[in-house]
């Protein structure tokens, strides 16, 4: 009995990726900027947001991107993997809004093997090439996740939605933030407005006051909520859904999360 | 005689002879730091809803190489968001050089640029200062255009700008 538990445990551990353990963030040096130039953006994950106690952000060099607002790339300079935290540089040259963005998605899968646990983590294609679907005891599950920010050189210009996954679409410029002020955005999966999402908004520097001080919003029947800063600093957003839309056959779920950074300004 | 009032009223307020002229004080303030730099400073007149109606001025460091001066442009906030983000500097008759701490007396004509013609309502006159190494100040002055009489209308700064008087003639 013992046993058993214990294997549930892990297999519960296995299915909820390590970032859902802690949180992850994305922290840029600058979110509004009067002229073209670089910035330094921070990536790491732990409990308090951008503080940096835990452990780096993985991942950076194969699934970061920053569409400049012509839409074309810009690659991460200097890139540092340290102990506690990722590093790089960008260079913005192009005048309007930037989007930064980790993007995530995968297949993971466990099963017994005689005694033995097998995992497996990769994408649909690898999936179906090392992991054996007859299987005892198999089971699967799909992750997409996107943690992103914006940066913007000068006039603010619309944000394109990628209508994939689980993805924030402004309606308030997200670098158009002010203490005091409402903001409204709506959360899309695959494109299309996503009602009853719950909302999770921190406010950095929780290490200076007592309380989280976080905000939990609900998502209304048109996918929209609206966050009214109680302050100026550096926000983390927070939300998650899961469906079945999988494209693995075996996979029973879709956890779909998203987490994006936000700078408020004072009045 | 009641309906007559408002033509004749009406019909002095367009006569150009008659052009309204708002005539600004603004004090930048000396003050005693180990690092001093003079502030940005920019003036506009805004609507009840925060659209721009007219840039007055904006004073930056214009002559720095590769525009660097324009680097900062973004700590005036309010003026950055308002409208600032939207411009290219310099723009003639608005944009000059940062002055130094003292009184400085500008003076602006309807129909004129910057002002050019201001349709009759309400507005805010908004002087928003940021300094390197400083602090940030924006004041507020609401006025009526066109005045009906003159009128000076006054606000304090505390930090980085002193007195500002708005001086309304009709």
């Amino acid at each position: 009995m013992k046993h058993t538990l214990k294997l549930a445990a892990l297999a519960l551990a296995l299915q909820f990726p390590t970032a859902h353990a802690h949180d992850v963030w994305l922290e840029p040096s600058s979110t509004v900027l009067s002229k073209a130039a670089y910035i330094t953006v921070a990536g790491a994950v732990g409990n308090d947001k951008f503080h940096y106690n835990h452990a780096a952000l993985r991942g950076v060099a194969e699934n970061f991107s920053a569409t400049a607002p012509d839409g074309t790339s810009v690659a991460p300079e200097n890139l540092m993997n340290g102990k506690l935290r990722t590093v790089f540089d960008l260079n913005l040259t192009q005048t309007g809004t930037y989007r930064l963005a980790v993007v995530n998605s995968g297949v993971m899968a466990n099963w017994k093997e005689g005694e033995q646990t097998k995992r497996f983590r990769g994408n649909a294609e690898t999936f179906a090439k090392e992991v054996p679907i007859e299987a005892p005891e198999l089971s699967v599950n799909e992750s997409a996740s996107r943690l992103e920010t914006f940066v913007t050189v000068g006039k603010p210009t619309p944000i394109k939605p990628t209508g994939l996954g689980l993805e924030l679409v402004p309606i308030t410029h997200p670098n158009d933030l002010f203490a005091g002020e409402a903001a409204s955005f709506r959360f899309d999966i695959d494109g299309k407005p996503a009602a009853g999402i719950e909302v999770k908004v921190v406010r950095g520097g929780s290490r200076y006051r007592n309380q989280l001080e976080e905000i939990t919003l609900t998502t209304d029947a048109d996918g929209k909520f609206v966050v009214t800063w109680p302050q100026a600093g550096m926000y983390w957003l927070d939300a998650d859904a899961k469906d079945d839309k999988t494209t693995v056959k075996q996979a029973k779920e879709r956890r779909l999360g998203y987490v994006a950074t936000f700078e408020v300004l004072p009045q | 005689m009641r309906r007559l009032l408002p033509l004749v009223l009406g019909s002095l307020l367009a006569a150009p002879a008659l052009a309204a002229e708002l005539k600004l004080d603004i004090e930048v303030p000396r003050l005693t730091v180990a690092e001093y730099h003079r502030p940005y400073v920019a003036v506009w007149i805004e609507r009840p809803d925060n659209s721009v109606a007219a840039n007055l001025a904006v004073w930056y460091e214009g002559k720095k190489r590769d525009a660097e001066g324009t680097k900062w442009l973004k700590d005036m906030r309010q003026w950055w968001r308002r409208s600032g983000r939207e411009l290219e500097v310099p723009i003639d008759g608005v944009t000059s050089a940062t002055r130094a701490p003292g009184v400085h007396s500008l003076s602006f004509a309807e129909g004129k640029n910057p002002l050019g013609k201001l349709p009759a309502g309400e507005y805010r006159l908004q002087v928003e200062a940021a300094r390197e190494a400083g602090g940030r100040e924006l004041l507020s002055i609401p006025f009526q255009w066109p005045p009906q009489k003159a009128d000076t209308l006054k606000a304090q700064g505390q930090h980085e700008l002193g007195a500002l008087s708005l001086e309304l003639k009709p």
